[in-house]
């Protein structure tokens, strides 16, 4: 397999790997480790087992302990020895092992990853890249599934990326670990075992840009991770009744991609935001926001917004019916377009 | 102070002379109006520049809270840089972080102690031989983060001193409302760590004791928990009335025991200087404590722009439109 990683023939396209979304993360933490020698991958249960999902998986056995390495059970201290690392000259990619999990590292996240470079004037760069599983859909126990994207892309100093394939999940990573700023990196876990060809190429997009995953006219889904495959469905199921749906993959949720925002709802001029996170002072807020700013002369109705609800994360049996239904979201598609 | 070199000795007391001065001069910014506030460090000069000193400048790496002015300065850091974040001027300081190899102001007081813990990792992972030195004092020795870095560097043998200056007052609370378990040296067991006790007023017992750690550490012996005993004689900050939470005589008794007053009565009676010399080293003192109190004084405040300069590495493009609306809207 290692021929899919050669990446010195410039006169031959590599070929495209069938390969689940975690193993695209691993092929690029592969590349990644390979290629600088100041990148560590760390976090709880990343070396032997290769991680709770097996994202590190062998790892550890081909860069060695130095270089891959399991930490005590501590989220705060390993996003804080990240910062360390990162003052000593080294590239870190510390895994924290759920979403939820995050929660106790905030105050290093927030307080130090996100503003060091800026505290220091420039003197320190931050470039550290944050794996976090995120979002649901596994029907996990209470803590397991959570939305933080909101958080994040609200703290400045912070990029945050959600890959919503194997492809992306490839691309993203490998642009945000060569960052010199930090970048959270929110894995959707619900499509880790999800495969789909993946070009083992380097990325040609920027940082901050969207993708139109699914062109069409009558109206804009715009989603990211786990959803833009939900809003896929839909498309093909609107597609039955005869209407055309374009769908966006946000993909950076900061910088978000406003100008990509807004020339796909010019087009279709209806907008509709689909993410996993509760709806109050949610990621769809900033979105509806932009598109009103950026498209309100071409608008033929507001922004609808098809959200968790504001409750905490639900158990399992409730999980279907917090998570935004293809049906919730094709109401509001019919609610858009009969406005 | 007879074990220990003259010229290390007078150089330590030279330090803390300054820094007494420093701190003495940063009051009175304070009350003129120049400082918004300060954090005096007046009584922990000892425990600062003697552990300070202990430190090889070039190659180890300091990581403070925000009451580290006279590590700071026996640690060679630019003084009119570092006390600009008294004035203001820049959260963190305007001094070069990497070049001092003094890590920024931080007033999460036990966020940047697991930095020196991934710093130390870091070293021994590239094979150097640099230590990193962790100040906190007794409140911050509460935080989850300082056990959760204790129990990481004591599983990693990592190259890192952590330096406990327990000035026995967190803000308005006692050490035995804050410190469970008698005291923070005695915390190093349970993560398989030598911890020492030392007092901190004693520049001579603090130099030692950081040395050791120093070397052990740098020999591959992992890290050491130091705690100095000491004592905050002023409030708090500028802003505190230490007169609604402690007795008076307890910080009378702890001004008797002054540390700089204790250094020079070892240096006389160990014959490391005269009188003389140490008349000078005061003058010399006061004029740079002088020098730099009119270079804060006189330092530039920031330009504007500067609020959008350096949050990211690679701006954005919401980020640099946000700039030409601040732009625009100071050209009107």
């Amino acid at each position: 397999m290692t021929e899919l990683i050669e990446r010195d023939d410039a006169t031959t396209e590599p070929p495209a790997a069938e390969l689940s979304m975690q193993q695209a993360i691993n092929r690029a933490l592969r590349v990644l480790l390979a290629e600088d020698p100041a990148t560590l991958v760390f976090g709880e249960d990343v070396g032997a087992l290769g991680g709770v999902f097996r994202v590190t998986d062998g790892l550890q056995k081909e860069f060695g302990d130095q270089r891959v390495f399991d930490t005590p059970l501590a989220e705060s201290a390993i996003m804080g020895m990240a910062v360390g690392l990162a003052m000593n000259g080294w590239r870190p990619v510390p895994e924290l092992q759920f979403d939820g999990f995050a929660y106790p590292a905030v105050d290093q996240i927030v307080n130090q990853v996100a503003r060091m470079n800026y505290r220091t004037r420039g003197a320190a760069p931050m470039p550290i890249t944050l794996r976090l599983p995120s979002f649901g859909g596994i029907q996990a126990p209470e803590h397991h599934g959570e939305s933080l994207e909101a958080l994040f892309a609200h703290t400045p100093g912070l990029k945050v990326a959600a890959p919503s394939d194997a492809a992306e999940a490839y691309s993203l990573l490998l642009q945000s670990v060569r960052s010199d700023d930090p970048v959270v990196y929110m894995e959707p876990k619900a499509r880790y075992w999800d495969r789909g060809p993946v070009e083992l190429r380097e990325p040609t997009d920027p940082i901050g840009t969207s993708r139109i995953v699914r062109h069409g006219r009558h109206a804009t889904l715009i989603a990211w991770g786990a959803m833009v495959h939900r809003c896929l469905k839909v498309a093909e199921l609107a597609a039955e009744d005869g209407v055309d749906l374009e769908v966006l993959d946000l993909r950076w949720l900061k910088p978000i991609d406003a100008a990509g925002l807004a020339a796909s709802v010019s087009r279709t001029r209806r907008a509709v935001v689909v993410h996993e996170a509760p709806l109050t002072a949610g990621l769809g807020a900033e979105v509806a926001a932009l598109v009103t700013e950026n498209c309100f002369r071409d608008l033929a109705a507001p922004v609808q917004r098809v959200t968790g609800f504001d409750v905490p994360y639900p158990a399992g049996p409730l999980e279907p019916q917090y998570l935004p239904t293809i049906d919730r979201v094709l109401f509001a598609v019919q609610r858009t377009l009969e406005y | 102070m007879d074990h220990l070199p003259a010229d290390l000795t007078r150089e330590l007391y030279r330090h803390m002379r300054t820094a007494r001065d420093l701190d003495t001069e940063a009051i009175a910014l304070q009350r003129q109006g120049v400082f918004p506030a300060y954090v005096s460090v007046r009584g922990q000069e000892a425990a600062q520049v003697a552990s300070a000193s202990a430190l090889d400048s070039t190659r180890d790496f300091v990581f403070p809270t925000y009451r580290e002015m006279a590590a700071a300065l026996a640690y060679g850091v630019e003084m009119v840089g570092y006390m600009s974040t008294h004035r203001a001027l820049w959260h963190g300081g305007l001094y070069d972080v990497m070049a001092s190899r003094f890590g920024a102001v931080n007033a999460v007081v036990g966020g940047p102690v697991p930095h020196a813990v991934g710093w130390a990792v870091g070293e021994r992972l590239r094979g150097d031989d640099g230590v990193a030195l962790a100040y906190f004092g007794d409140g911050a020795s509460s935080e989850g983060d300082v056990h959760e870095s204790m129990n990481f560097a004591g599983v990693f043998r990592a190259p890192v001193v952590f330096f406990c200056q327990n000035n026995q007052w967190a803000l308005s609370v006692p050490n035995d409302r804050q410190v469970a378990g008698g005291s923070v040296a005695a915390r190093a067991e349970g993560y398989g760590l030598p911890g020492v006790l030392v007092d901190g007023n004693d520049a001579g017992a603090v130099y030692e004791a950081t040395a050791e750690a120093v070397a052990r550490a740098r020999r591959g012996g992992g890290p050491t928990v130091i705690e100095a005993l000491t004592y905050r004689v002023e409030p708090h900050s500028t802003s505190d009335d230490p007169t609604r939470y402690r007795d008076g005589a307890e910080t009378a008794r702890w001004r008797e025991r002054d540390p700089v007053t204790l250094l020079r009565r070892a240096l006389l009676s160990a014959g490391h200087a005269a009188e003389a010399d140490l008349a000078e080293d005061d003058a010399r003192a006061r004029e740079h404590a002088a020098r730099i109190r009119d270079g804060v004084a006189a330092a530039p405040e920031p330009d504007g722009s500067d609020l959008f300069t350096h949050v990211f590495r690679e701006t954005t493009e919401e980020l640099s439109r946000q700039r030409r609306t601040w732009q625009e809207e100071v050209e009107l």
